[in-house]
C-alpha cells in the first residue's frame, strides 16, 4: 500500500496530461470515447475513481455487484454509449455466468480493468487463491486479457486492447498488475 | 410491517395477457428488455420488435441492462421486464437506480412467487417479502402494485411521463410462457441495436 499510497494523495487531482498509471487509463478511456464507467471499488482503484468523478466527460458510479456493472455497460452498449467495468481480483471471480451467458455470445465488446489482488506480497490467503481462479476463466471461454506490468506499456496494451474489442466485439480484460500500481501491502 | 402477503387486495393476473398490453401501448419505438425465462418468451409471445432484447442467461440482469440502455438513450424511454426469482439475485440493482434516477427506466416485475420454469418450486421471499416494499425501500419512491389490468395500463401510463423512475410490480398466475424466443444471441443483439437507431444493417 505504500507505494499505491504514495501515488494516490496528492496526485489524485492532479491534470490529465499527468503520466501515472491512473492518469493515462483516463486519458486512454477518453481518446476512446468509454463515457460509462460503473465499478465496485479497490483501494488500488481509488485515485482513478476520485478522478473519474472529478471529470465531467465521466458517468461514473458504483454498483453493487461486477455481474450488474457487467449489465449495465452491455446495454449501453447497445444503446450506442461506451463503457467499461472497473474492479478487483474478487469482483472478476463472480462474472463467469455473465460472461459465459451474455457477453460472449452477444458479442460485446466489454471492457474490463482489473485491479490484481492475491499475487505478489499478498496477505490474505483468500485473496491469493481467488486470483488463481482469474486467468483459468479469462482463458477456459478464450477472451483476450494482458496482465499490464510496466507504466510505459499501459498506454499502448490500454488503448490498442480497446480499440480490438470494439473492432472484433469482444470483451477484454487489462489485469493492473502490482509492479504497476504498487497494489496492495500488509502494513495498511 | 407484518402484511399478510397471501391474501392481497391485487388481482391475480397473466404474464402473457400484460405484456401484450404493455406492447399495444407503445408508440414511441420504446426499448424493452425481457429478463430470462418465461418473461422473455411472453415479450417474443406478444409479437416481436426491433427494440425488444430478450435475455438468454445473466439471471437478473434485466434491470441493469436497461439501466445502461437509458443511460445511453436518455430521450427513449426504456422498459424492463423481470421476474421476481430474477429480481431476488441482483437487489442491489435498484439502489443503484434509484441512485442514478434516470426517469425513462420503467421496471416491471411479474410476480407469481415461484421459479415457474424449474419446476415451480417457491422463492425464499413468497410468503414473506414485498417486492414494492423492498423497491421503495431501496430509494424508488415511485414503485406500485398495481391492483388489476385497468390498473396496470394506468401505471404505465404515468410512468411515460414521470420525471423519476418507476417500478410496477404485477402479481401473477403461475402459467409458463406462450411462446419460446428464438435463441439467437448475436441476432437479438444486433435487430435491438438497428431498432434503437445505433446501427443500420450491412
Amino acid at each position: 500500500m505504500a507505494i499505491a499510497e504514495q501515488q494516490t494523495s496528492p496526485e489524485a487531482t492532479q491534470s490529465s496530461s499527468d503520466k501515472s498509471w491512473h492518469g493515462i487509463v483516463l486519458q486512454t478511456l477518453k481518446r476512446n470515447e468509454i463515457s460509462l464507467v460503473p465499478y465496485v471499488p479497490d483501494r488500488v482503484l481509488t485515485p482513478l475513481i476520485k478522478n473519474l468523478h472529478a471529470d465531467p466527460f465521466f458517468t461514473t458510479f458504483a454498483t453493487a455487484r461486477e455481474e450488474e456493472a457487467v449489465g449495465i455497460v452491455s446495454g449501453a452498449w447497445m444503446g450506442g454509449r461506451r463503457g467499461a467495468v472497473l474492479m478487483q481480483t474478487s469482483g472478476f471471480a463472480t462474472l463467469a455466468n455473465v460472461l459465459a451467458s451474455l457477453a460472449v455470445p452477444y458479442q460485446i465488446p466489454l471492457i474490463m480493468f482489473v485491479s490484481e489482488r492475491g499475487t505478489l506480497g499478498e496477505f490474505n490467503y483468500g485473496q491469493s487463491l481467488v486470483c488463481r481462479t482469474m486467468r483459468p476463466v479469462l482463458d477456459s471461454l478464450a477472451l483476450e486479457h494482458h496482465t499490464i506490468t510496466r507504466l510505459d506499456e499501459l498506454e499502448f496494451i490500454a488503448d490498442r486492447s480497446i480499440k480490438q474489442a470494439v473492432t472484433t466485439q469482444a470483451p477484454v480484460a487489462l489485469i493492473l498488475n502490482p509492479l504497476l500500481t504498487g497494489g496492495k501491502v500488509f502494513d495498511k | 410491517m407484518n402484511k399478510d402477503l397471501d391474501n392481497r387486495n391485487t388481482k391475480m393476473m397473466n404474464r402473457f395477457d400484460v405484456t401484450s398490453r404493455l406492447i399495444a401501448k407503445l408508440e414511441h419505438e420504446e426499448a424493452v428488455i425481457g429478463g430470462i425465462g418465461n418473461t422473455n418468451f411472453d415479450l417474443w409471445a406478444a409479437g416481436h420488435r426491433p427494440q425488444n432484447f430478450y435475455m438468454l442467461g445473466s439471471m437478473g440482469l434485466a434491470f441493469p441492462i436497461a439501466l445502461g440502455v437509458a443511460l445511453a438513450q436518455p430521450d427513449r424511454r426504456v422498459f424492463a421486464l423481470e421476474g421476481d426469482g430474477s429480481l431476488l439475485m441482483q437487489l442491489g440493482a435498484l439502489s443503484t437506480i434509484a441512485m442514478l434516477k434516470p426517469k425513462n427506466l420503467i421496471m416491471i416485475v411479474m410476480d407469481n412467487g415461484i421459479y415457474q420454469i424449474t419446476g415451480a418450486q417457491p422463492t425464499p421471499a413468497a410468503h414473506v417479502a414485498d417486492i414494492v416494499a423492498i423497491a421503495a425501500g431501496s430509494g424508488l419512491a415511485n414503485s406500485a402494485w398495481a391492483a388489476d389490468e385497468e390498473d396496470f395500463e394506468r401505471l404505465v401510463d404515468e410512468a411515460m411521463s414521470a420525471s423519476e423512475p418507476s417500478l410496477i410490480a404485477v402479481r401473477i398466475d403461475d402459467k409458463p410462457g406462450v411462446g419460446t424466443t428464438r435463441r439467437d444471441p448475436v441476432q437479438i443483439r444486433e435487430r435491438f441495436m438497428h431498432g434503437l437507431g445505433v446501427r443500420e444493417p450491412l
